[in-house]
């Protein structure tokens, strides 16, 4: 079976693409760098962070390169001034108001690449108490002085062995969401609760985590791309300065649990699993795992 | 769950109403010990109504007459009785079933942990050819395996009567293959499964015992039984990653590397998808890769097999089972893995068995209908024994919990003893209250979990925390006669306050 093929021009260039693909697609084909924040192979996109946008002739805003579909004789501009500078406001407007200092080397470049100053917003808020925004009521808002950024600094939840959550690193790019829900887990354990400033990722009723539905998969971790969740064993090397991405070998092997064959991808440090996430790209479950693959492996280090 | 957003219908049939259950279109909760009276009645249900594929049982099948005169007797009357199931959910299954395009059978050990394990199959097989789902992509009948490699295990001739590649051990032929680049003369009988080999011991005919990487102590029905027989061997050789249970009662205990992290090897999952496992971390203190310690042991007995690595052992495999051929360690490296049969280095492996059934005429054997009739549990309920207990197991642990006890789960509370809060009224416990739980072989103690997915009559307890709740104190060692597996999934019990 042929796939019919679409033409649409980016940058000034004919771009072929099968018919279906995105705006996203046709840009990595054509080898034009794009920033995601919110987008994942293996997700639905969200269309929540607008990094991506591109200006598309015809449009009378910018379009969301990782959702819209290619239609013959679009025409694309992936680097206009308008194109930039929008870039740089999404990432200097998340940058001011969440901590984007642990986020992938990938993000790192993107503000570097867009020049973005999220300083220039002024001077961060001091953290808000331990639970204060997972109890906000919409519409309780105080509007801001303008003297200080609003930022979602806030005390880091550390409730158990399997992982942390630190919501001032949370730029609310629904990945998490996703990866609980029908893109993968299907557990529905978390979702956006609030509204505006005042929204935040929360279990039902802001419930404990291990009161909740979540089955501690871990699918929701590799997917956050500013270190938001972040498995216990990363946070305590981290904590101790031991974490050393570079000491870290990673191999790939299959789960030592079920039949399904999951295959694992150990990232190993000092002869210890630090880490342990599953490859995207691989059709058994296209990264995602159980709570057993996930976290299951701590017999292989019980050396004593 | 791709599947079910994309339309997939789903039946669930399981006495408990399982996470599954609850994304099904249907839950059929029979009485445990049922499931040869439904298939058979699903049977009965699409014969009447003219819904064979009557093309593919001509071509392709054997035995339907005989079939279909033993089902004539399991009406959906007689199949609601047996199984408690409404005999509309029992039509509108069988009416689902045998007009979907594409359709799986999937079954796990709700089927197989019986008395009548392999009849249960054999039932379920009926219904694929029956409707002809089977052999085509989409359809089928699939054995979903609980354990990373227990496919490949039986692939790579953990069987009693077979060599590698599913080979004839009493077919002279296969056995001059082996032998010849083996290198030895080879038994010309099939050997004991576990259940016989239990058997044998306790009878003191076989007497010295090498277990690697099982933990039968904790895991075998009739436990106290088991221990009593492996306390009796002369010798016992346990090879395990920790000193479990069972490496306790061994005469030598040989630390092995954990297989999927510290040796290098493969895998062969439920879908019969031959996958890599690597060596990521150096195994402790004397803890070796388990091909060192065989051809160690070989060496002290006199045979120098030198010490294959695990791809030269796999290329030597490959050369006796064509099923396996076409596997290189640098395909299953680049491809991320194959399923078999592939049989050459341009096979691209095969999603789907049986395609032959579907050529005119068929390829190969023709494949039989088989009579199977409804046996009750062999644990019959009383006054005495009034309760059905099921066994099985959480999500967040792993049989007898020697691998998963090890790390600290949120979602994991002490073991139970799971009730339908009407049971629990009935016998006069409170939730978090400590029972003791008594079957015809032993008591345990347990606390009571209320839990209303639970049909009333229906306990569940899990084997993963046997230092805490023995759960194989109270199972019946009755064995399936064809397969030897025990009925670890119906135990008649009582429930006592402490």
């Amino acid at each position: 079976m042929s796939e019919r093929l679409v033409e649409i021009e980016i940058d000034g260039d004919t771009v072929s693409v099968t018919e279906g693909a995105t705006l996203l697609d046709a840009c990595r084909q054509k080898g034009v760098e794009t920033p995601t924040l919110c987008y994942l192979e293996n997700l639905t996109p969200i269309n929540a962070c607008r990094v991506c946008v591109v200006e598309l002739e015809g449009s009378r805003i910018l379009v969301p390169a990782c959702s819209r579909q290619a239609e013959p004789g679009m025409k694309v501009k992936t680097d206009s001034e308008r194109v930039r500078h929008s870039r740089k406001l999404v990432l200097e407007l998340l940058a001011s108001s969440v901590d984007m200092s642990l986020a992938t080397d990938e993000v790192q470049g993107f503000m570097e690449r867009y020049d973005a100053k999220p300083e220039r917003f002024g001077t961060p808020a001091p953290p808000t108490e331990a639970g204060d925004r997972d109890s906000r009521h919409t519409g309780h808002h105080h509007a801001p002085t303008g003297e200080l950024a609003e930022t979602v600094a806030q005390p880091i939840k550390i409730h158990d062995e399997m992982y942390v959550r630190d919501y001032s690193r949370c730029i609310l790019c629904y990945k998490c969401v996703e990866a609980c829900g029908t893109d993968a887990q299907n557990t529905f354990a978390i979702a956006v609760a609030g509204r505006g400033f005042d929204a935040r990722i929360s279990t039902e009723f802001d419930t404990l985590l291990d009161n909740s539905a979540c089955v501690y998969c871990g699918n929701c971790i590799p997917v956050c791309p500013t270190g938001a969740l972040m498995f216990k064993v990363e946070h305590d090397h981290r904590e101790a300065g031991t974490w050393d991405e570079a000491k870290q070998a990673v191999t790939r092997t299959v789960c030592s649990y079920c039949g399904v064959g999951c295959n694992l991808e150990l990232h190993v440090q000092d002869n210890e699993i630090v880490r342990v996430t599953s490859p995207q790209d691989h059709d058994v479950t296209n990264g995602h795992l159980c709570i057993k693959g996930r976290f299951g492996w701590q017999f292989v280090q019980n050396r004593d | 769950m791709k599947g079910i957003h994309n339309g997939a219908k789903l039946y669930t049939v399981d006495p408990r109403r399982t996470s599954s259950a609850q994304w099904a279109d249907l839950w059929l909760g029979l009485d445990v010990g049922t499931d040869i009276a439904l298939a058979n009645a699903v049977a009965r249900e699409i014969i009447k109504s003219g819904l064979t594929h009557r093309a593919f049982i001509e071509n392709a099948t054997t035995d339907f007459e005989a079939y279909e005169a033993s089902v004539e007797s399991y009406t959906l009357e007689y199949a609601e009785d047996i199984t408690s199931l409404p005999r509309e959910s029992i039509r509108e299954f069988a009416h689902s079933y045998a007009k979907a395009d594409r359709a799986q059978l999937c079954w796990t050990l709700g089927i197989t942990e019986h008395y009548t394990a392999t009849d249960n199959v054999c039932a379920l097989i009926n219904l694929a050819l029956l409707t002809g789902h089977v052999g085509r992509w989409g359809s089928g009948v699939v054995p979903i395996r609980g354990q990373n490699n227990v496919q490949g295990g039986g692939d790579m001739g953990s069987l009693p009567n077979k060599f590698p590649g599913f080979q004839d051990v009493e077919n002279p032929e296969s056995r001059a293959k082996f032998e010849k680049v083996w290198g030895t003369s080879l038994p010309d009988k099939s050997g004991l499964h576990l259940s016989l080999m239990f058997e044998a011991m306790a009878r003191g005919e076989l007497t010295s015992l090498y277990v690697i990487g099982e933990n039968p102590a904790q895991s075998e029905a009739d436990v106290s039984h088991a221990i009593k027989v492996l306390e009796g061997l002369e010798h016992f050789v346990v090879q395990d990653l920790f000193l479990t249970k069972t490496a306790e009662l061994a005469d030598v205990v040989f630390p092995a590397a954990a297989s999927w992290a510290e040796s290098e090897g493969t895998v062969t999952s439920s879908e019969r998808r031959v996958q890599r496992v690597r060596k990521a971390l150096d195994p402790p203190g004397e803890a070796k890769d388990d091909i060192e310690i065989i051809c160690r042991l070989a060496q002290a007995m006199g045979h120098d097999w030198s010490v294959p690595t695990a791809e030269e052992a796999w290329d030597e495999l490959r050369s006796l089972s064509p099923l396996h051929a076409g596997m290189s360690y640098a395909r299953l490296e680049e491809l991320g893995g194959l399923q078999w049969p592939c049989p050459d280095e341009n096979h691209p492996g095969s999603p789907f068995l049986h395609g032959r059934l579907w050529e005119r005429p068929a390829g190969g054997r023709l494949a039989p209908f088989s009579v199977v009739e409804h046996v009750p549990p062999v644990d019959k309920l009383s006054d005495e024994f009034p309760l059905r207990l099921t066994t099985g197991r959480r999500l967040d642990s792993y049989n007898t919990g020697v691998q998963t006890g090890s790390f600290n789960s949120p979602i994991r509370n002490r073991e139970t003893l799971d009730l339908a809060p009407v049971d629990a009224e009935r016998y006069g416990v409170h939730e978090g209250q400590n029972v003791k739980i008594t079957s015809r072989r032993g008591s345990i103690e347990a606390p009571v979990r209320f839990d209303t997915n639970l049909r009333p009559g229906l306990a569940f307890l899990t084997l993963h925390f046997p230092d805490e709740v023995d759960v194989n104190q109270l199972t019946i060692e009755a064995w399936d006669p064809k397969s030897g597996t025990s009925e670890f999934k119906a135990t008649a019990i009582r429930v006592d306050a402490t």
